[in-house]
């Protein structure tokens, strides 16, 4: 036991010659959940920017199979032989007792799933055309829906990987906004002080005091219905970050006057440097770390917000596709528990969302001052 | 002596001062939020009268320019806004909030009806947040590192990621596959419109679990992160270890002293709990079927019904401003260590 720990400690010695910036990504590598939440957001971003070669079909694009169950791979045949991926081709039939559709698997039609067919034609970025997908199969035979159809036919795998496109760049514009107000305000409130500082912490109560959804709810009923989409998306990151800037605003406003008794800053005023030097040179880099772990625990919230939006329909309509658009599908005991794989895309909304809120996690404790010393 | 007394006299002074700021800042607060109520009504293009023409005239009923007129100044539309921003709020101290075209009805008759629904389940959900978040806080504050402790850690973080309305559809979905129990609504078929009896209480409490269940899962995990670390902090004090080595029972040392210091910044979270909560209840409630003042506001929304919206937003936030007053006053006599 005694043994290993020394180990670990070598491997993670923090030594005189280390840059600021090693040492916080050494602290970093040393939280697993982090790396892993790392691993899993890379991922996502890759897929979501490459969508069209990542989803099998066209995510608009009408199969003519509603509400079909998710397909399940195959390795092994009705014979018993071992052989590549593939799936079976399904025949659909009305049940004589219940008049519901069902699907019958028709284990003779076996269809290989491929890697880099052609599908579907895209283009990818508006510039790239192709239709180039990275799997499925022979488009004409059968095929192949790994997580099911809505009601409508989309693939819902492909529209999940669409959605990613809005619902995961909603975070990132939002967080931009929410820095921004977050880092000015809070900075004058810090630096200025008095009356100035005073008047904003009042109204930072008052926003923190108000429940936020129902906020959200009356700011999205006012907007137009027919506004275009992008509009909509717009005015959607501005709404769920209007009010969002509050946490970052006292995180650094706080820091500020911590900051402003500080010998070293002292130092930069009488050696001549100006406020704005004082504040970009020698504070901000400060309590840069902080910022850093609020970008990251505030994209989340930002995800929820749109998804719980869409979902209550006063966010993106269809045909516009995010997860919370997706989600709307399943609305209702009904409809969730004859078509259960509707809600697989709130398993991308909780994946991703675990995945930034843990390496929030790692991100504070390897920006944690006090942490090196104390392990 | 005397100058015992001038403390005394000091601390009750300051407390009073601390007060009255408390409730003057909270009412403050309130005239913010009834502006920006009044701006959301006041958002939507065209004035709320054009829809009520529009509904009017669908419906085959001629208008005439003078009954519009008659209209616009029954809702004080011709005014200049400051003036019908007092004219709106003047009404609202009588009891008057507007009409509800979607429902056709009094807004204050649709609030009447939904209120007390919302404010059980607020308040149920609270009590819960509470019993589970300071069990399982002293828990794993004790058995630091524990499996216990981790697990907890786990499910707060849960907690924390999971949207409110996906958890209630699953938490539905599981119960219908697991259980064949329907969830949804706050009574069974046919219990909705009977006389108060005890078998209709039971019917409300069979169902009303669920949402409440829902409404404290992220409440919950964030209050018992928040007793887990402020325990930690009391438990590693000197004081403690004194305690100790006098031979005090360890549960009598933890309950009287840490346990009552850990508590307070959980007193104080009631500020972010509450809001929380609300907030959660207007979607759970939308999923779960429930005749609270979510469902209402969402349908409201969706029309463009803005009285409607409005009068919820505004009692929404009264109900947590007030609620945060509350519990900021009763931390006043909990923690005798506060600054004013």
């Amino acid at each position: 036991m005694e043994k290993t720990k020394n180990k670990d400690k070598k491997k993670y010695r923090v030594s005189e010659d280390m840059s600021y910036g090693s040492i916080i990504l050494m602290q970093f590598r040393k939280h697993k959940a982090a790396q892993l939440g790392m691993i899993v957001l890379i991922i996502l971003y890759i897929m979501v920017i490459f969508a069209p070669f990542f989803a099998p079909h066209d995510p608009q694009r009408r199969l003519q199979v509603p509400y079909m169950p998710p397909m399940g791979i195959h390795f092994i045949d009705t014979e018993g032989n071992v052989q590549r991926p593939f799936v079976y081709g399904v025949e659909m039939e009305t049940n004589k007792e219940t008049f519901r559709r069902e699907y019958v698997i028709e284990p003779e039609n076996k269809y290989p799933i491929k890697f880099f067919i052609r599908g579907d034609s895209y283009k990818l970025w508006g510039i790239f055309e192709s239709d180039i997908h990275l799997f499925g199969v022979e488009s004409d035979e059968g095929l192949f829906l790994p997580f099911g159809s809505d009601k409508l036919g989309h693939d819902i795998f492909s529209q999940i990987i669409f959605g990613g496109r809005i619902s995961l760049t909603i975070g990132l514009i939002g967080v931009f906004i929410i820095t921004l107000i977050g880092v000015v305000v809070g900075g004058i409130s810090g630096y200025v002080g008095g009356a100035t500082d005073n008047a904003i912490q009042r109204t930072i109560e008052v926003i923190r005091s108000i429940p936020m959804i129902p906020l959200w709810m009356g700011l999205a009923a006012a907007l137009p219905a027919n506004w275009p989409q992008f509009k909509i998306f717009l005015a959607v990151v501005v709404i769920i970050s209007l009010f969002g800037w509050t946490t970052l605003a006292r995180v650094v406003r706080g820091k500020f006057i911590s900051l402003r008794e500080e010998d070293f800053i002292m130092a930069a005023k009488v050696s001549g440097s100006n406020q704005f030097q004082i504040i970009t040179r020698h504070m901000i880099p400060n309590f840069i770390g902080y910022i850093l772990v609020n970008v990251t625990i505030t994209i989340p919230t930002m995800i929820l917000g749109e998804t719980t939006l869409s979902f209550l329909g006063l966010g993106l309509r269809s045909p516009t596709i995010s997860w919370g658009v997706l989600l709307r599908n399943a609305q209702g005991l009904q409809s969730i528990s004859l078509y259960p794989w509707l809600l697989i895309p709130g398993a991308f909304v909780i994946l991703s969302v675990i995945s930034f809120n843990i390496i929030g996690d790692g991100l504070r404790d390897a920006f944690d001052p006090y942490a090196v010393t104390r392990r | 002596m005397h100058i015992k007394y001038t403390g005394i006299y000091m601390k009750e002074q300051n407390m009073a001062t601390y007060i009255i700021r408390r409730i003057l800042f909270a009412i403050l607060t309130l005239i913010i939020i009834s502006i920006i109520s009044f701006v959301i009504i006041q958002l939507p293009p065209g004035d709320t009268t054009s829809i009520r023409l529009q509904v009017l005239q669908t419906s085959g009923i001629q208008v005439n320019q003078e009954q519009i007129d008659q209209i616009r100044a029954d809702f004080g539309l011709n005014k200049p806004l400051y003036q019908q921003y007092f004219f709106w709020v003047g009404n609202m101290f009588r009891g008057d909030f507007g009409e509800s075209f979607g429902y056709n009805a009094q807004v204050n008759q649709i609030l009447k009806e939904r209120i007390p629904y919302s404010l059980l389940l607020a308040f149920l959900s609270i009590i819960i947040v509470y019993i589970i978040s300071i069990i399982g806080g002293i828990i794993s504050a004790l058995r630091q590192h524990s499996a216990f402790d981790y697990s907890m850690s786990v499910v707060s973080f849960l907690g924390l990621s999971i949207p409110e309305f996906l958890f209630a559809l699953v938490l539905m979905y599981a119960f219908f596959k697991l259980f064949g129990i329907s969830m949804g609504g706050f009574y069974s078929q046919g219990m909705r419109d009977a006389a108060w009896s005890l078998a209709k209480l039971w019917d409300l409490i069979k169902h009303i679990w669920a949402p409440v269940i829902v409404l404290s899962a992220v409440s919950t995990a964030f209050t018992i992160r928040v007793l887990r670390a402020s325990m930690l902090d009391e438990l590693r004090k000197p004081y403690v270890q004194v305690a100790r080595s006098k031979g005090i029972p360890e549960a009598k040392i933890i309950f009287k002293y840490p346990l009552r210091v850990a508590l307070n910044p959980v007193i104080s979270t009631i500020g972010y709990i509450l809001p929380t909560i609300i907030s959660s209840e207007m979607i759970v409630a939308y999923v779960m079927d429930l005749p609270t003042l979510g469902p209402a506001l969402l349908n409201a929304a969706l029309t463009q019904d803005m009285y409607l919206v409005g009068a919820i937003v505004m009692i929404l936030s009264a109900i947590t401003v007030f609620g945060t007053l509350v519990s900021d006053l009763l931390l006043v006599f909990t923690d005798p260590r506060i600054k004013y």
